[in-house]
């Protein structure tokens, strides 16, 4: 054992290490709001990720409109613009309830959740309507692969939507029964993040699928 | 009522599949009747089942990933069988069932082998290493692992009900459209890997999160273990590339089931797509699989050669740097697209970029052994033979990255050669190693050296037996995936893989009696110090098997190897007292196995089409989260007295056990 050289040699002494003044990276294991909150992070960046393959596709596939209507003939920026200002109220009532969360305000975060609850609804009737109409004007997902791939992108946001409004009434549910317990904070926490996350997602997709068409 | 499912889809003309389905529900069925008549079920649901512990959750890994093993072999060695046999003839598969046979090997070995060998080992590994008690998200980490066998059993479920794909194990369109695929076979591979993705990306977020926010107090990034470092990297990559494969399936899905078109041949689809989308998972995917067996390598070397691991910060550093560059040469799996000969020089020389870091590494391990005191137990041959191994896998690697010589060697047997190579020789020998190695911190006891011995020599030489002649093969003009052929040059080479596969056979075989041996003789290779080779980090801090809470006290730690430096101030350390408190664990919760249950029955009843069953498996999955999340208790408390007893028994034995071994020294 002596001919082995001591990896301790160069070492912090023991009563330095993991005490009050040790680094960040020394401080032992994170609390669990932290621990729920970096890890539901990381879900929301692979979220991103697999947006980010069908903005991708979309890209490559916007011109293939296969003798079909483009993008310009169909897409109705009033209405667009119209669930894109829902959504924004959305989160900033979502940010309420947060704020309420935090004060433990049960009424206040009820009728704030319910709030962003009606905006994310409104949100997706006027998308449902735009797909329908789509439909019935014979552009459907199958008329082309630009179809294909547009349906595609927003229906998935329009997906995650919908997840979000389940969890959102889920968590309603959850704090009129239980009231602000850590763990349904912590939940609450990461629906605010995931519910922010959509709306970034969907500052991207007005980009890239209605304004940039648009600008044509 | 039941969609597209009809007593056809039974396969009752087809002998091989028929009987080898058969035997397969039979010994189900055998298992759940012994398990029955003995009245374990209580036992196994309480203990195993519903278990939210890492280590508990780890073993389930490594035994699904087992069991996955043997029928991917018996895939493998029928292929080999059937090119050994039909030279001039059919051989015994015919075309529509060989193709299967291929299909099934790659899926199964890549997606319910290779990986939840590597996760279940860096799930039971990982924590303890780190000094904690467990992951971030234990009941998610239930749910990972439950998903995935649910993956793995969907592929199982069409052996006997329907069809696996024929498209090979990447479902390239325009052949995995339905225009050309009708069955069932394909739907059957995305809603498997689907289901399966979904459980792997939780299980990358658990780990992430673990190492990078739960460590032991003092134990800083450069003081982890390198298996935690090639931890954190493969879930890194999983986090960013396995939501790729999640889309990229869900496209093709679209295309099948509701006549988009992403990957057709019409209306603007686009096939390369697919490629590069797929193998901007694909690339990293190899990654995926490969650091964690790179982590186990470095633990071994070092253990076995009782010195430090030489150079551990440019191991770092190559670990991260193989991590970023791995999403950046995919497009070398398909330099015959013609993208331009700008284009595939860019990717092939990022490609071979990637030789340097792995360089990097090869001579560490070197240098760790030099003037080190070996031990050659199996884990460390294992360890030695993947080093001979993988740099010729790596070399033809670098050859093939060459994309004048890519185009002579694509899609033939060359490259076969090579990805066994580096898959078998890297991942699979690296898995064994800490399978080995790990084997007693889990059980308590060894497993036995000398069957240990015997099977590695068995697969080493299987191996080069069974792959060297395929390079040959390549070289000779031999494409891959053929069921028969007519070239008099080929016949004898595919003769001596056959060969080789029978060798690597014996190896597996060597392998089960190994693990029934080391049962039977478990007080006889018992492991009562908890570290039994001399280990240098945490996990040989405590018992083998660890208690539930893995640590009675968080171990302080104070500098890299903290579990030699904690040997090596022995009396120190026990003039420390411990301060034991009472310690909260999660509470057991059938989550994992209910949501999987449901996801089982929601990818079936996607498969066939019925409609109504989809419904009632996605209420019924969401249904399980909501009862989860209604629950009052998720911990329990193991009171202080009882973590002391705990403790002090450890410790007593740990002290008998080593006097004992003095003595026998």
């Amino acid at each position: 054992m002596t001919a082995v050289p001591l990896a301790s040699a160069q070492a912090v002494p023991r009563h330095l290490a993991g005490g009050r003044h040790a680094a960040r990276s020394e401080r032992g294991p994170a609390p669990k709001r932290i621990v729920v909150g970096y890890g539901f992070w990381i879900f929301l960046l692979s979220d991103i990720v697999m947006f980010s393959a069908f903005f991708a596709s979309y890209a490559v596939l916007v011109g293939e409109t296969a003798g079909g209507p483009t993008g310009t003939q169909l897409f109705d920026l009033r209405s667009a613009g119209i669930e894109t200002a829902c959504l924004l109220a959305s989160s900033f009532t979502c940010g309420l309830a947060s704020i309420a969360a935090g004060a433990r305000d049960r009424s206040w975060f009820s009728i704030a959740m319910a709030v962003t609850c009606l905006f994310g609804l409104a949100f997706l009737a006027l998308e449902l309507k735009e797909f329908i109409s789509l439909i019935a004007r014979g552009a459907g997902p199958s008329r082309s692969a630009f179809l294909s791939a547009f349906f595609t992108l927003v229906g998935c946001h329009g997906l995650h939507v919908s997840a979000g409004i389940l969890w959102l009434l889920t968590m309603m549910a959850q704090v009129f029964a239980k009231g602000f317990r850590a763990d349904i904070e912590r939940r609450i926490l990461c629906f605010a993040l995931f519910w922010h996350a959509l709306d970034i997602i969907w500052v991207a997709l007005f980009t890239v699928v209605y304004l940039m068409v648009a600008g044509r | 009522m039941f969609g597209k499912l009809t007593w056809a889809a039974i396969p009752f003309d087809q002998p091989i599949a028929m009987v080898a389905s058969s035997v397969v529900a039979l010994a189900i069925l055998a298992v759940l009747a012994w398990i029955t008549i003995k009245g374990y079920f209580p036992y196994l649901w309480r203990e195993w089942i519903t278990s939210v512990d890492h280590k508990r959750i780890g073993v389930m890994y490594t035994l699904l990933a087992l069991v996955m093993l043997l029928r991917g072999f018996a895939d493998a060695i029928m292929m080999r069988s059937q090119q050994a046999l039909a030279y001039q003839s059919g051989g015994f598969l015919p075309p529509e069932h060989y193709d299967q046979v291929f299909s099934a090997h790659g899926t199964i070995m890549i997606f319910f082998v290779a990986m939840p060998f590597m996760i279940g080992l860096m799930n039971f590994v990982v924590p303890l290493q780190l000094g904690v008690r467990d992951v971030a998200f234990p009941t998610l980490n239930s749910v990972g692992f439950w998903l995935t066998a649910t993956g793995a059993l969907l592929v199982n479920i069409s052996l006997m009900v329907g069809e696996f794909a024929r498209t090979g194990w990447l479902p390239y369109p325009p052949l995995s459209e339905i225009a050309y695929s009708p069955g069932v076979g394909v739907d059957y591979y995305l809603w498997a890997l689907e289901i399966a993705g979904v459980g792997t990306l939780v299980s990358g977020i658990n780990l992430v999160t673990t190492v990078l926010k739960l460590r032991a107090p003092g134990m800083s990034y450069l003081r982890m273990p390198m298996f935690c470092w090639t931890t954190l990297a493969t879930n890194l990559l999983i986090v960013a590339a396995f939501p790729i494969l999640t889309a990229t399936l869900a496209m093709l899905l679209l295309d099948r089931y509701l006549g988009f078109h992403f990957f057709t041949n019409d209306a603007g689809g686009n096939v390369m797509m697919f490629m590069n989308l797929i193998w901007a998972w694909g690339h990293p995917e190899v990654y995926i699989l490969v650091l964690p067996a790179f982590g186990i390598f470095s633990e071994v070397v070092s253990t076995f050669s009782a010195k430090p691991l030489f150079g551990y910060r440019s191991m770092v550093a190559a670990t991260m740097a193989i991590c970023i560059l791995s999403f950046m040469v995919w497009l070398h799996h398909f330099f015959t697209m013609g993208a331009g000969a700008n284009v595939n020089a860019i990717f092939g020389i990022a490609t071979t970029i990637i030789a340097i870091p792995t360089g990097v590494k090869i001579f560490n391990w070197l240098f760790t052994m030099y003037g080190g005191r070996i031990r050659y137990s199996p884990p460390m041959l294992w360890s030695i033979s993947f080093m001979v191994t993988f740099i010729v896998g790596g070399m033809t690697g670098v050859l093939l990255a060459v994309p004048p010589a890519d185009f002579v060697l694509h899609n033939s047997l060359f490259l076969v050669a090579h990805f066994h190579n580096v898959i078998i020789g890297g991942v699979l020998f690296g898995a064994f190693a800490g399978y080995t190695y790990w084997f007693p911190k889990a059980f308590g006891f060894k497993l036995h050296e000398g069957l240990g011995k015997a099977s590695f020599w068995c697969w080493t030489i299987g191996f080069y037996l069974a792959f060297m002649p395929l390079y040959v093969l390549g070289l000779l003009g031999m494409t891959r995936r053929m069921q028969h052929y007519d070239v008099p040059e080929w016949h004898p080479w595919l003769i001596v893989a056959a060969a080789g596969a029978a060798v690597i056979m014996i190896g597996i075989a060597l392998q089960i009696v190994q693990l029934f041996v080391s049962i039977r003789e478990r007080a006889a290779l018992a492991d009562t110090t908890g570290d039994p080779w001399n280990g240098r980090s945490l996990e040989w801090a405590t018992a083998s098997p660890p208690p539930a809470f893995n640590f009675a006290v968080l171990p302080k730690v104070s500098g890299n190897d903290a579990w030699w430096s904690v040997k090596q101030h022995a009396d120190e350390a026990l003039e420390d007292k411990p301060d034991y408190h009472a310690i909260e664990m999660p509470k057991n919760s059938p989550t994992g196995f209910v949501c999987a249950f449901f996801a089982t029955i929601m990818g079936f009843a996607m498969v066939w089409h019925i409609w109504w069953l989809v419904a009632v498996g996605a209420v019924g999955a969401f249904a399980t989260f909501v009862v989860f999340a209604w629950r009052d208790e998720d911990e329990y408390v193991v009171p202080a007295e009882e973590v002391e007893r705990i403790d002090r028994a450890h410790i007593e034995t740990r002290c008998a056990g080593s006097t004992a071994k003095e003595q026998t020294a």
